[in-house]
């Protein structure tokens, strides 16, 4: 499976990253050299495995549904690159 | 004598009977940083002055009559563990700047024991390489040289180079590292020290920065087996705000390097040589497995079917959950914002400045594989596969108690080299990814010196939840290689 130039920059644009057009030809490189070398996982018979999704061998522990944390804004807000009061500024979303 | 070449157990025993002070052994570590660290960039921050309050609460300690299990031992800690108070960049420009209002768990942790952070050691960019070029704060210099061209710099591996370096060069006594896919075993073997990834769950990873979540193992460097156990020992715990840490009792790691492994059975997985692996690598690997034939172990022959799918698995498991984790890096909230016309062009601009090539390349490729339509193709297919490497471990672990392999397939190369095409860096970790997709704890020990004269590491494989076994026979091939050799550029030297 090849990506062309369309789909890189809808992933870039769902990865939030900002590609220059100069950059895709490069990029469209690189990630089809990766994804074509991924493509060997085509070879392996999966057929019945159950998907493995971390190494942890055991069950998440329980515990009760009570706050454990928090109250403390002034260090949420550190280091903020723009802040009013305690609230992170942001560029206007709402006309 | 060099107060920084100690190991940690001597050290401690000095300290102890006051043969020489915290303060003068931080002190002997924040010259060899002064003098080396111009040269070999294996600090990205130096909190001397800090350090010396550490290590003046130490000696206050230490005539108080308490010993902890590391009062005065000065360390490095890579720059993925938040430290409160102290800029932490994970190597990447997009947290800068970060100054944590929290320490990590595994850092708290050797703080609690009475150890003493020298500062922040250089790595990877988000701990996304294999050499340390990545790094947003530049490159780190080996330590070690080639005989015959000590004019080529080589790489430290990665992604913890700045630590092993620092460890090498007797820039701190040890180190935490962390291992995604090989990032402690790696650099550990191109830097001639040891490094341990132990099982997954075993050292919290709250508070490090997140790269791969079910990937990320925390773990040591030092310059023996031993002194790994001891900060192991210390590192290790369970952590309630870490909900993958394990609730295990902590073993003796350091006694366990004691253990004779008379009777252990040695697997050797036959998959692990690899078309063009330099025959020095082929020839430690025989050796190391003579060592332990000699010391009363038993060698038998075993398979790993689904060893050469683990890089291309990971290539896919490690970018989706970067392309995640890495989700929180917006411009709003912490580090680097590049302003843009709206929020979403504010979210754009911060990223394409604040990443690197490799990390922008990785973060695409997981939104690819996680991407509606391909899910099933690339993820999930990927997953099932880790079940199957799992399971080629489970199998052999029933029939042998560890494995020996070689670490890496090469020795250091030179900064530059494996630069031109992004899987040639990838295939560095061939034989230390598939013990991260797994979970089992692995070691890297120096073996022997390349034709060169570079280091080379073997590898140590164990049972979940065994370190102890991988040390046991980590300290015996230890003790049989005798490696003495020492790096070119190095504290003392």
């Amino acid at each position: 499976m090849s990506l062309d130039l369309a789909t890189i920059r809808r992933i870039a644009t769902l990865a939030r990253i900002r590609v220059e057009d100069a950059e895709l030809p490069v990029l469209q490189a690189e990630l089809n050299g990766i994804l074509g070398w991924i493509e060997q996982l085509n070879e392996v018979n999966v057929d019945g495995i159950e998907p493995l999704a971390g190494a942890a061998q055991m069950a998440l522990k329980m515990r009760e549904d009570v706050v454990t944390d928090g109250g403390y804004p002034e260090k949420v807000l550190a280091n903020a690159p723009e802040r009013a009061g305690e609230f992170f500024v942001v560029p206007k979303v709402v006309e | 004598m060099n107060l920084t070449d100690l190991t940690i157990a001597a050290a401690r025993d000095g300290l102890r009977v006051r043969q020489f002070t915290a303060r003068e052994l931080t002190e002997a570590h924040l010259a060899a940083i002064a003098t080396l660290n111009p040269r070999l960039n294996a600090y990205i921050t130096v909190t001397g002055e800090r350090a010396l309050a550490q290590a003046d609460a130490a000696d206050a300690a230490l005539a108080r009559g308490e010993f902890a299990p590391l009062t005065g031992i000065p360390l490095a800690i890579k720059d993925l563990f938040c430290t409160e108070g102290v800029r932490t960049t994970a190597g990447s420009r997009i947290l800068d700047p970060f100054i944590p209002p929290y320490e990590s768990t595994v850092s708290a942790n050797l703080l609690r024991d009475g150890a003493v952070f020298l500062g922040k050691s250089n790595m990877d960019e988000f701990a996304m390489g294999s050499s340390n070029m990545t790094s947003g704060y530049g490159a780190v210099t080996n330590p070690w040289q080639r005989r015959q061209d000590t004019t080529a710099v080589l790489v430290p591996g990665g992604s913890s180079g700045g630590s092993a370096a620092a460890v090498s060069a007797r820039m701190a006594m040890g180190a935490t590292g962390t291992d995604t896919g090989g990032s402690i075993r790696q650099p550990a073997s191109f830097c001639g020290v040891p490094g341990v990834k132990p099982t997954y769950g075993r050292c919290s990873r709250w508070g490090v920065v997140a790269f791969a979540s079910s990937l990320d193992h925390p773990g040591p460097f030092a310059r023996t087996v031993r002194d790994c156990a001891i900060l192991l020992g210390s590192m290790a715990g369970h952590d309630p705000k870490d909900s993958t840490s394990a609730d295990v009792p902590v073993p003796d790691f350091e006694a366990a390097c004691r253990r004779d492994v008379k009777g252990l059975r040695i697997g050797v997985p036959r998959e692990y040589r690899m078309d063009g692996m330099p025959d020095d690598i082929e020839r430690l690997w025989q050796q190391g497995l003579g060592w332990l034939r000699d010391a009363g172990a038993e060698i038998i022959d075993v398979s790993l079917p689904h060893t050469k799918y683990g890089l291309t698995t990971y290539y896919i498991v490690a970018p989706a959950e970067a392309s995640s984790n890495l989700a929180r890096y917006d411009g709003v909230r912490f580090g680097l914002r590049e302003n843009g016309e709206d929020l979403r062009d504010l979210y754009e601009r911060t990223r394409a400045s604040g990443f690197g090539a490799e990390v922008r390349r990785r973060v695409l490729i997981g939104t690819y594989v996680l991407s509606a339509g391909y899910y099933d193709a690339y993820y999930l297919r990927a997953q099932k596969v880790r079940a199957l490497i799992l399971r080629d471990f489970t199998e052999v672990f029933a029939r042998v108690d560890a494995l020996v392999t070689p670490t890496a397939p090469s020795a250091a190369f030179a900064q530059g080299e494996n630069m031109d095409d992004p899987i040639k860096m990838y295939l560095n970790d061939v034989f230390t990814v598939p013990a991260n997709m797994a979970g089992v704890p692995g070691m890297s020990v120096p073996g022997g010196l390349d034709a060169n004269g570079l280091p080379l590491g073997l590898q140590v494989i164990g049972k979940p939840f065994d370190e102890e076994t991988v040390f046991a026979v980590g300290a015996a091939l230890e003790r049989a290689a005798g490696f003495d050799a020492l790096p070119q550029i190095r504290a003392g030297g």
